[in-house]
């Protein structure tokens, strides 16, 4: 086949990382021609101000360099700029007359600093901060000069003065409002940055207007402002914003309206031209922040792939400064307004200020300053539009005290050396992941998990590698977009996915993939056991269950262990056993020389390293149900003896577990269920901790749910009070069956309850009528279900899965 | 002149699956793609030796299930950023029955690490 030709114009981050997506999704389909104004390749502006302040050089920021076009065969013309769009011929030209046709173009032409319209703008030692040249000419002026004026006092114009000031120069920063940063800081939180920002050496001169620039001999001297004033200056860095550029487009007679006109596919009006980044008007928002830019890379190379299926909806975006030993972090609306209210932590005198804004118990906006630990968090539960109603007492102190298992607890990762441990799972420092963000351009969570295997494996480093993310590039990271597709296979997301097989009544793996448009053939490793799961979950008895689409330790019905052996937990209804079975247990371990015995601490045992092959003749001998130790499943019901032998027990709470865990045996869910029953409050069983936790008291059962005892040690939420083991059985039925529908796959109970909230689940479990269809759905998908080890030790089913072949 | 070994019928082996082998060798994995392509690997993931038979296969790629690092079928190497290798061995379809070459069951002292070649 023919490739299309796919032009570009502009060499900057959105449209370099455009072609990047769109090489991984559809290699073969263009031939690649790049046209770049600047004479460099692909750098990482972001990180223009630790340039200019010293701390890094032009080298580190480098993000694609020539090699990397030639790798991929791209054409590549720098320091050429496109002039002119020949729309009806279908080509481009340059100033210097080179030209190139297309088939679909991307227009990445960026934006350029505006330039206040006063006299004397274009004296010598007049500039802006916008590239590389920028960076030079400040870092020249330092060398030899004394007074710099920076007009701005917004991100960028601090950045430039901070840099500035590093370089030795005098800096006034000259702000036409009395606050600085007033487009991401409330008064307050700018008065405290104005504080410590002059405690570095900067002068403000707030509340100023500047209406000429002085010179002599064609360089500049002085600024003079509307009321008389004079400030003497020998480099002006003129900070007041950025410009889209669209003249290109606007020549062609492609609409503009401040920005490129975009629709949610980043087409322009003309349907063959997209355009990305600065120079876009997306619903009447052109953004400046990478974080969207990104986002809208990743849609428009989605369309010139050909899969037609992504959508950029916008962005919320967060803002943090990039100057070295001030923190400070901004997103939403910040400064509140009607119908909204506000949460406030002021702390003056420690140099520490946070404020949130909610409206209808949702984040909308904040403001924090000296102490952005948290900034993640909150941006994180904004994004998700997160109801924070239950946690809204211990909100201000921040996640501090949630996933620090295996981190010495720490949970600041601005504090941490390098050599201290990020990963505790996979071993993996402070200092490596911050060497792979640099010298490999990540911008990502995924990216930093793929290169450095952190936050890859339990999770709980997550909230540090975003904070060391965020903290390496300044803040300005491409956070998670807020809807997150179920993996790379698709951009649905895990409730579109869901919502389509249930409204649609899709019944196979083939039968979503096809309607979903599934990017790949037959998906992966990450979306087939969640398919497989959705829909046994949502058509039992009539979706078909695909045992290739099941991680191994549901396919073979026992865990496999480091050295490919597998473990056996035969099920102990209630944590009760009797003589027979152990000795069965001790027969079986000895004749197949299972070389370990535990006990667990889901009160069963539990035989460890069995050969794969013997699985079947194991079961068959121990004559025991399957614990389902190995899936995402009912696990146990942990019990204490209860008021059948205790002496305060109140309930019969061994009974209970019995009646549980035969009630919930067999029953699949998106990720393992734990359940524990107590006969009295000093709860032995340990019911605190479990997914539904039981506790008995003189007058009935408690109900607990949504506990975890594992990465994230949470103590389980109250759901109700009943009078009866009946009602234990239909409470805890409705509430595991509405978790079964609707969490989504990987998702314990804990994090579903989080991110639906308690009150929602109270509110469908108190619903008399619901309680009882969904506990009557439970059973019904329950009901015929095999014992799996029964199946394969007496009936011959799945044989293949545990003979080896010989010759 | 390439020997062959008849191992198995290919409709024993489950479509995006895979059946062990036993050689004097170690163990190798025959794997059978969701579209009916074949493949042999040695059974032991370059990572920390894990059974690639035991994985998930999608498309041409099997999912180690101890760590999750995906194995490419067809040649042994491991998908970027991972490295390494899991040596591959011919294996052909003739008439429903799969056979694996004689060569595969030679014992061969295990270099610590193999490249792909291509790599």
């Amino acid at each position: 086949m023919k490739r299309m030709k796919l032009v570009m114009a502009g060499n900057g981050m959105a449209g370099v990382r455009t072609l990047e997506e769109v090489l991984k999704l559809a290699p073969d389909l263009y031939d690649i021609t790049v046209f770049g104004a600047e004479p460099y390749a692909n750098y990482n502006r972001i990180l223009l101000s630790p340039v200019l302040a010293g701390e890094q050089t032009i080298q580190d920021i480098m993000l694609n360099d020539e090699d990397w076009y030639r790798e991929h065969g791209i054409t590549l013309h720098l320091g050429k700029k496109i002039t002119q769009i020949d729309r009806v011929a279908r080509k481009v030209i340059a100033e210097d007359g080179t030209s190139a046709e297309y088939d679909r173009l991307i227009l990445a032409t960026g934006s350029q600093p505006f330039i206040l319209p006063v006299p004397g703008k274009e004296l010598q030692g007049v500039i802006s901060f916008r590239d590389i040249h920028d960076v030079d000419a400040m870092i020249a002026a330092a060398q030899q000069h004394k007074h710099a004026v920076v007009i701005g006092g917004g991100l960028l114009g601090l950045e430039a003065a901070n840099g500035l000031k590093q370089r030795g120069m005098e800096v006034s920063v000259v702000h036409l409002s009395e606050y600085l940063m007033d487009r991401q800081l409330d008064p307050t939180a700018s008065h405290l940055l104005r504080q410590s920002l002059e405690a570095r050496g900067l002068k403000f001169l707030l509340g100023k207007q500047t209406s000429e620039l002085l010179g002599r001999d064609g360089r500049v001297t002085a600024v003079r402002f509307k009321d008389g004033e004079e400030t003497p200056a020998d480099l002006v860095v003129m900070a007041v914003g950025i410009r889209p550029n669209t003249e290109l487009a606007e020549a062609a007679g492609i609409h503009v309206n401040r920005g490129i006109v975009v629709n949610d596919t980043m087409q322009t009006f003309d349907p063959r031209i997209y355009a990305v980044g600065e120079c876009v008007s997306h619903r009447g928002i052109a953004y400046g922040l990478v974080a969207p830019l990104f986002e809208m890379a990743k849609v428009c190379a989605n369309h010139l792939a050909q899969m037609g299926i992504g959508r950029y909806q916008g962005s919320v975006v967060s803002t943090k400064l990039k100057v070295t030993g001030i923190d400070l972090f901004s997103a939403g609306n910040f400064m509140g307004g009607a119908g909204t209210e506000e949460i406030v932590l002021s702390d003056p005198m420690g140099g520490v200020y946070k404020k949130l804004v909610l409206q209808d118990n949702k984040i909308v906006g904040g403001v924090l300053y000296g102490d952005t630990v948290d900034g993640a968090w909150y941006f994180q539960l904004l994004r998700e539009g997160r109801n924070i109603a239950d946690i809204r007492d211990h909100l201000m102190f921040g996640q501090s005290h949630l996933g620090d298992t295996g981190h010495l607890g720490q949970n600041k990762a601005a504090a941490m050396s390098d050599e201290m441990e990020v990963c505790g799972c996979n071993g993996i420092c402070k200092g490596v992941i911050v060497k792979a963000i640099k010298e490999k351009g990540l911008f990502t969570v995924d990216d930093v998990r793929k290169h450095t295997k952190a936050s890859s494996s339990c999770g709980s480093c997550t909230g540090l590698v975003e904070q060391i993310l965020a903290f390496t590039l300044g803040g300005d990271y491409s956070a998670q977009p807020k809807t997150k597709s179920l993996c790379g296979c698709t951009d649905h997301t895990h409730e579109e996915v869901r919502q389509a097989i249930r409204e649609h009544k899709l019944l196979s793996i083939p039968d979503v993939m096809k309607f979903l448009e599934w990017r790949t053939p037959n998906g992966c490793a990450t979306c087939r056991p969640a398919l497989n799961y959705y829909l046994l979950s949502t058509w039992p008895h009539e979706a078909q269950d695909d045992p290739q689409s099941r991680f191994i330790n549901e396919r073979a019905h026992a865990n496999i262990q480091k050295d490919g052996t597998y473990s056996v937990v035969p099920r102990m209804w209630g944590g009760m056993t009797t003589p027979s079975e152990l000795k069965r247990i001790a027969i079986v371990a000895e004749k197949y020389h299972i070389p370990a015995v535990k006990v667990t601490g889901g009160q069963r045992i539990d035989l460890l390293g069995v050969k794969k092959e013997d699985l079947p003749n194991v079961w068959a001998e121990l004559d025991m149900p399957s614990g389902h130790a190995y899936g995402k499943a009912m696990r146990t019901v942990k019990t204490c003896v209860g008021s059948e032998w205790c002496r305060f027990g109140t309930q019969d709470s061994t009974q209970m577990g019995i009646d549980l865990e035969k009630a919930f045996y067999k029953m699949w869910a998106p990720h393992k269920v734990k359940l524990a029953v107590s006969g009295c409050p000093r709860n032995c069983a340990e019911a605190a901790i479990k997914d539904v936790g039981v506790i008995g008291v003189d007058s009935g059962w408690e109900l607990y749910v949504a506990g975890n005892g594992g990465i994230k040690t949470e103590v389980a939420q109250f759901m109700a009070k009943v009078k009866t083991a009946e009602e234990v059985l239909e409470y805890s039925g409705a509430f595991l069956q509405i978790y079964r529908e609707e969490a989504w796959y990987l998702e314990r109970t804990v994090h579903w309850v989080a991110r639906v909230g308690m009150d929602y689940v109270k509110q469908r479990v108190d619903d008399a009528e619901g309680r009882k269809t969904a506990y009557e759905r439970l059973q019904f998908a329950l009901q015929a279900e095999k014992d799996p080890w029964l199946e394969r030790a007496k009936e011959g089913v799945a044989k293949h899965e545990f003979e080896v072949l010989t010759v | 002149m390439q020997d062959w070994i008849k191992v198995v019928k290919l409709e024993d082996i489950p479509r995006a699956g895979a059946r062990v082998v036993r050689t004097p060798g170690g163990d190798i994995a025959v794997f059978r793609t969701d579209e009916d392509e074949v493949f042999a690997l040695n059974d032991r993931c370059p990572h920390k030796g894990g059974p690639l038979s035991q994985g998930i296969v999608a498309g041409r790629k099997v999912t180690c299930p101890l760590h999750g690092w995906n194995i490419q079928l067809d040649s042994g190497a491991a998908v970027a950023p991972d490295e390494g290798c899991a040596a591959n061995h011919a294996v052909k379809v003739e008439a429903g029955v799969v056979y694996l070459a004689a060569s595969a069951f030679v014992p061969v002292p295990q270099p610590a690490k193999i490249a792909c070649a291509g790599h």
